[in-house]
């Protein structure tokens, strides 16, 4: 699928009627020179997984802040949960999440401490409970008292994790979920947000250098590069169309430049 | 955190939020409460003991007893006051903790009214044993200073968090390589304000600039009410009228600088 021909098959925010949980449409963002963000356009159904990915970079980052409004645009528009953003970000921020190596949780305080303000923030109802209820899934129980600053980065993430969930979000945000885990906790990790998908029919979008976590993860792959979506399909559909068995080869033929060889050799 | 602060009302449940996070923060660090408590401690035993030797040897010192240290602990208030509106805004740079806020639900206002809170906290925490020190030691009662105190300490924090709220906006923009700013600001006004000396004194050109800052009515006014006996009002009330102009227009530079960070990006590279 050509750029063009993706670009007309994808829905923009007027033409579309379903109730997506983003919409992106014709999006840039550029600093200075440089074009982030290069007039992208997608929409995730509510209840999908997706796979933001692309090299360093590439604009996922960007595109990720500006779906949260923490980057304006410089053209284009984002709506989120059926609301503007960052115009209407109030009808929406206590209804999403996200978890990123960009930020820390404050690390004097407690984990409980922490996650007790967020709740608080987030107008948890039963906070208490909720703590506890993550706690038990996330298996924070042994260092819910201990500050977060003396956790092991595992127990970092598991506790970030804890702090993206806290509200039980209707989208969830996550830049490099898994990054620096050791392969057990990252597995362990993306089998916890399997099963909150599936429990609270919750939106992913999700931004990783992991090629193996996106294939087991994610039912969309939107590969980005230099800005622009290089391709936007299923995995399998994407691994097909580039001949490749794995999506980490799909990805060294984008960043190396050969897509258009082995896309010509499937065609 | 949303820009529309205003359009849908304040919640006090995450204003609360927000000084629960900064007093927990308070409380799992001896350093930062022996902080707020030694330096105004130092400041209020040197400045009494300055005042008690100058007061023995000149006779309009001796006439116009307490008026170093009475400018002292109100020059705290100001100075302290800023300091801690400013840190617990640092301490998010710090901690790499903005994003998380911007994300949630929090609205700049509640943000901002959360960092006064814990201003007033902070202080109180330092200025009150300034305070009883000033008493026993030197026998400077500021508390029968009576409602007066009470207007020269509005008029002073208001002037702070305006202080705090700009310089907060400017790191937010900027990033943490605008830190020193926080720490030096208020002693750009320090010369101007006219802590230690009358107005009269400033040449008649910086005059002019003295009477655009609340704190010099202030001062002004404390003097007036030591040497003379005389709560100057119309003071008080110049420098309320300067301060809600300064609140308003501060509050305003904090959501540009918000929007200018999120237009370039710097929300995502909060360091240097």
């Amino acid at each position: 699928m050509t750029e063009n021909d993706k670009a007309s098959s994808r829905p923009t925010v007027a033409e579309s009627s379903s109730p997506a949980a983003i919409t992106v449409d014709h999006l840039v963002k550029v600093y200075k020179q440089t074009r982030a963000v290069d007039d992208i356009s997608f929409s995730l159904p509510r209840g999908s997984i997706t796979g933001l990915l692309g090299g360093n970079g590439a604009g996922k980052t960007t595109t990720i802040a500006m779906i949260m409004g923490l980057v304006l645009p410089t053209s284009g528009r984002v709506q989120v949960l059926g609301h503007r953003m960052p115009e209407d970000s109030a009808a929406v921020l206590g209804r999403m999440n996200f978890e990123s190596p960009y930020v820390d949780m404050p690390m004097r305080l407690t984990v409980r401490q922490n996650l007790t303000v967020f709740g608080k923030l987030y107008a948890v109802k039963n906070l208490a409970g909720r703590i506890k209820e993550l706690a038990d899934d996330l298996d924070l129980a042994d260092f819910l008292d201990r500050a977060n600053g003396k956790l092991s980065a595992g127990q970092k993430t598991r506790v970030a994790l804890a702090k993206a969930l806290i509200n039980q979000p209707e989208l969830l945000l996550l830049d490099e979920p898994t990054a620096s885990l050791d392969p057990d906790t990252a597995d362990w990790v993306r089998a916890h947000l399997e099963r909150y998908r599936k429990e609270n029919s919750a939106t992913i979008l999700l931004a990783s250098h992991n090629m193996l976590e996106v294939e087991r993860l994610c039912d969309r792959v939107i590969i980005m590069k230099r800005g622009r979506i290089e391709d936007d399909d299923t995995p399998e559909a994407i691994m097909a169309r580039y001949n490749r068995t794995t999506l980490e080869e799909v990805f060294l033929d984008v960043a190396r430049g050969r897509v258009n060889g082995a896309k010509e050799a499937v065609r | 955190m949303t820009d529309i602060s205003l359009h849908h009302g304040i919640s006090a449940h995450r204003i609360g939020a927000m000084i629960l996070r900064y007093w927990y923060l308070l409380l799992s660090s001896w350093p930062r409460l022996l902080e707020l408590l030694y330096w105004p401690a130092l400041q209020v035993i040197t400045w009494g003991f300055i005042q008690y030797y100058i007061a023995q040897n000149a006779s309009f010192f001796a006439r116009a007893g307490g008026t170093l240290i009475g400018a002292v602990i109100l020059w705290d208030i100001l100075f302290r006051g800023q300091l801690g509106f400013s840190i617990s805004f640092l301490e998010e740079m710090w901690a790499r903790n903005l994003g998380n806020l911007m994300m949630s639900p929090l609205k700049p206002i509640e943000f901002l009214l959360s960092l006064m809170v814990m201003s007033l906290i902070r202080l109180a925490i330092g200025i009150i044993p300034m305070t009883l020190l000033a008493l026993f030691l030197f026998h400077f009662n500021v508390y029968a200073l009576g409602l007066p105190l009470i207007a020269f300490f509005c008029n002073l924090i208001f002037t702070s968090w305006s202080v705090g709220i700009f310089v907060s906006g400017l790191v937010l923009r900027n990033g943490l390589g605008a830190e020193s700013i926080v720490w030096t600001l208020m002693f750009v006004i320090m010369p101007l304000a006219c802590i230690y000396y009358p107005v009269s004194v400033l040449p008649i050109w910086l005059q002019y600039v003295a009477w655009t800052l609340p704190p010099t009515y202030v001062f002004e006014g404390m003097r007036a009410l030591l040497i003379e006996n005389t709560f100057r009002t119309d003071l008080m009330l110049d420098a309320l009228a300067i301060n809600s102009v300064l609140l308003v227009a501060s509050f305003g530079a904090f959501l540009a600088l918000l929007r200018s960070a999120k237009k370039h990006g710097s929300l995502l590279s909060a360091g240097e």
